[in-house]
């Protein structure tokens, strides 16, 4: 543990932030797309230390924040069902639906268990086979390959009762439509935990077709840091590539178990993402050969097509085209107690993280 | 007394005699509680007394360096001795579950008398309640307190005389009990070394008073952790905080534990933790003091208060950056006291 100490070291930081401002001068717009970014960067104030025309944009990066309300209306609706067991990731529970939440259903008796590894919720089906347990599978490269194990454990234990939610989403076609849109990105703080499954060259496209250059980053400050000074240094230099500060963790051909089991189990599909809409390949399903494990094929639920909140801007904050203190609601009616979009809800959200740290 | 609690243990018959008699005068014995009296008669030398009350649901009941027994003792203990009291008196009551075991009833009630005997605190009254199985979890313990206090303490309970430049120190490591118990939950496999720091305090607090140190304000930090007192004083007292991030205790385990499961342990549970605000001039006297107490080994200055920015509590971190501490919303982790 002891690196902690040392990728936080005082004296470095300030040698990175001198050589950061010796850079240049010009505006410079960097976007991280990792919740834990987010989390990172207001947690340890970096933003106060950085020159002023380094300008940090929180994108698309945490996974409770980009899903959509139809899918927290379909989990409740799921929660509903007599027999089921809903288990998921801690803080989906809060993140508000149409009517309620799956937190509100948990008081009203839905059986709804946070859990932390898709392990326990296999082993919550081996213990309760007279019920049916749903699993919401949500975030990116990073959880998908744990999800796609607990599914093929399943299927070697031939469990009949376990079933996927899967709103699993890939960041790389999110990354390219924010640029497509015209927003202003000079940069990409690219994933840190992300790549260490896919490895760098999933962002190759990204300065090949874009001239935009993506920065793999660690989590601690000093890597944080690091990664904007190498954005910077290319922007600078004009030769934008893939780089990878975080080398401790990221190999360039990452995780290729990991990849195989997602390859064994997903196939893609177009997703929908709050702030960007339909994305073309940006989403996981579960394939045919595993699809007595897909809810959404073998439990049956209705779900209105509804109305996203008026007022809310979220969709902008992720997109990076505004701040949260710029939506009406911020600090208002939408505090993280009583969150009305889903960028208040999660730690790795970006108005959660401003309101806590950066009032 | 057969293997498990009945229903009938908290019927007020026989069984329910017996049950205090064999367990509860057994291990709280003194001439105040053998007395069986409807009311405890209590003298005390001060026409000021503090009095409080808190009730424990901890789950697991038992975890790394204590149980809910212990924790609810020293609580309440800790809840007296903030406000300068000197604790006295405690009331204890169970709430337990229908078929509840016997064997771990004992071995909470006998750490309830080892602490009551440890913090020099008398158990006087008290009472037993069963409810049928499933309508409540195990065992719930209600504990109230009485301390008697000398009027020259009164404004620590009201913190009424902190100024710009007061020193704000804690006795101690933050986030110990919120992990121990998170770890205890065996959950995704976790093994640590973690520990409870559940104490009680009053005599470390007590040394430090007695030493005449200038001390403005004492809380312990129980749920939600140093960040909530912090945010709740600056809030209310318009002032403003700024705490330096490395100048706070943290074990290297804890700190990793929170790294990987995501809390933040200005968050995170103690029950052994208390946050003093004093004069700056006395502020190295404190510590010396409290380094003097095993309860305060590992005491620090962690920050001051400020004129600036008023009703915010700004956090240097490690690496020089500044960031807000706000109030906790939601719950960080459940059932931790």
């Amino acid at each position: 543990m002891q690196y902690i100490d040392e990728y936080s070291d005082r004296k470095f930081a300030g040698l990175i932030i001198d050589r950061i401002s010796s850079l240049t001068s010009k505006e410079v717009s960097l976007m991280e797309v990792c919740g834990g970014h987010t989390w990172a960067i207001q947690k340890y104030g970096i933003p106060s230390l950085l020159p002023s025309n380094i300008r940090l944009l929180s994108g698309p990066g945490c996974p409770v924040c980009v899903t959509s309300k139809k899918y927290i209306d379909k989990a409740i609706a799921y929660s509903r069902l007599s027999n089921v067991i809903i288990t998921t990731y801690g803080d989906l529970i809060r993140v508000p639906g149409s009517s309620s939440t799956l937190n509100e259903e948990k008081s009203k008796g839905a059986d709804i268990r946070i859990i932390y590894s898709i392990l326990d919720a296999l082993q919550i089906a081996r213990k309760h086979p007279e019920k049916r347990i749903i699993f919401l599978g949500i975030g990116f490269e990073t959880t998908a390959p744990a999800s796609a194990a607990g599914i093929v454990n399943a299927s070697e234990e031939k469990l009949t009762n376990f079933f996927l939610f899967s709103s699993h989403k890939i960041m790389p076609p999110a990354m390219a439509a924010l640029i497509e849109e015209g927003i202003t990105i000079d940069g990409y703080i690219a994933p840190g935990h992300v790549s260490t499954i896919t490895g760098s060259h999933i962002y190759d496209d990204i300065p090949a077709k874009y001239g935009v250059g993506c920065v793999i980053s660690g989590f601690e400050p000093l890597d944080i840091l690091q990664s904007i000074y190498l954005l910077v240094k290319q922007i600078k230099e004009n030769n934008f590539r893939v780089e990878i500060q975080y080398r401790r963790a990221v190999k360039p051909e990452g995780n290729i178990k990991a990849q195989e089991i997602m390859k064994e189990v997903f196939t893609l599909r177009d997703d929908w993402w709050r702030g960007l809409g339909v994305l073309e390949n940006s989403g996981l399903m579960i394939n045919e050969k595993y699809c007595e494990f897909d809810a959404e094929k073998i439990l049956q639920v209705n779900v209105e097509d509804l109305i996203e909140e008026k007022g809310c801007i979220c969709g902008d904050i992720l997109k990076g085209l505004k701040t949260p203190s710029q939506c009406g609601l911020f600090k208002r009616q939408c505090t993280p107690a009583n969150p009305i979009g889903a960028c208040m809800v999660s730690n790795e959200g970006a108005c959660n993280a401003f309101y806590r740290f950066n009032r | 007394m057969g293997k498990n609690i009945l229903l009938e243990h908290g019927s007020g018959g026989i069984i329910s005699l017996n049950l205090i008699k064999e367990m509860f005068i057994k291990y709280f014995d003194n001439p105040v509680l053998n007395k069986q009296t409807d009311s405890a008669l209590l003298s005390t030398e001060s026409d000021l007394i503090s009095f409080t009350t808190d009730s424990y649901v901890v789950d697991p009941l038992f975890f790394p360096g204590g149980n809910i027994g212990k924790l609810a003792v020293c609580g309440t203990v800790n809840d007296l001795a903030v406000s300068g009291a000197i604790p006295k008196f405690i009331s204890v009551s169970f709430i337990l579950e229908e078929g509840f075991s016997f064997e771990e009833l004992e071995l909470i009630v006998s750490s309830i008398a080892d602490e009551a005997k440890k913090s020099e605190v008398m158990i006087v009254t008290g009472d037993t309640k069963v409810v049928n199985r499933g309508k409540c979890d195990k065992l719930f313990i209600n504990t109230s307190g009485i301390g008697i206090l000398n009027k020259k303490y009164k404004h620590i309970s009201t913190c009424d005389n902190i100024i710009p430049g007061d020193k704000i120190i804690i006795n101690g490591t933050i986030g110990d009990h919120g992990m121990a118990v998170m770890a205890a939950r065996d959950f995704a496999g976790f093994k640590t070394d973690i520990k409870t720091d559940c104490a009680s305090l009053n005599f470390l607090i007590r040394d430090v008073l007695d030493a005449n140190c200038n001390v403005k304000f004492i809380r312990d930090a129980t749920r939600g952790g140093i960040a909530t007192i912090l945010c709740e004083l600056t809030e209310k007292m318009n002032i403003g905080i700024e705490i330096e991030e490395s100048a706070v205790p943290v074990r290297e385990a804890v700190r990793g534990m929170c790294e990987l499961l995501g809390f933040d342990p200005f968050y995170v549970a103690n029950e052994g933790k208390v946050i003093m605000i004093t004069s700056a001039e006395d502020a190295e006297r404190v510590v010396e003091v409290m380094r003097q107490n095993e309860y305060g080994a590992d005491c620090s200055v962690i920050g001051e208060i400020t004129g600036n920015h008023i009703g915010k509590t700004i956090l240097r971190t490690t690496i020089g950056g500044r960031r807000i501490i706000e109030m906790l919303s939601g719950e960080q982790l459940p059932r931790i006291c």
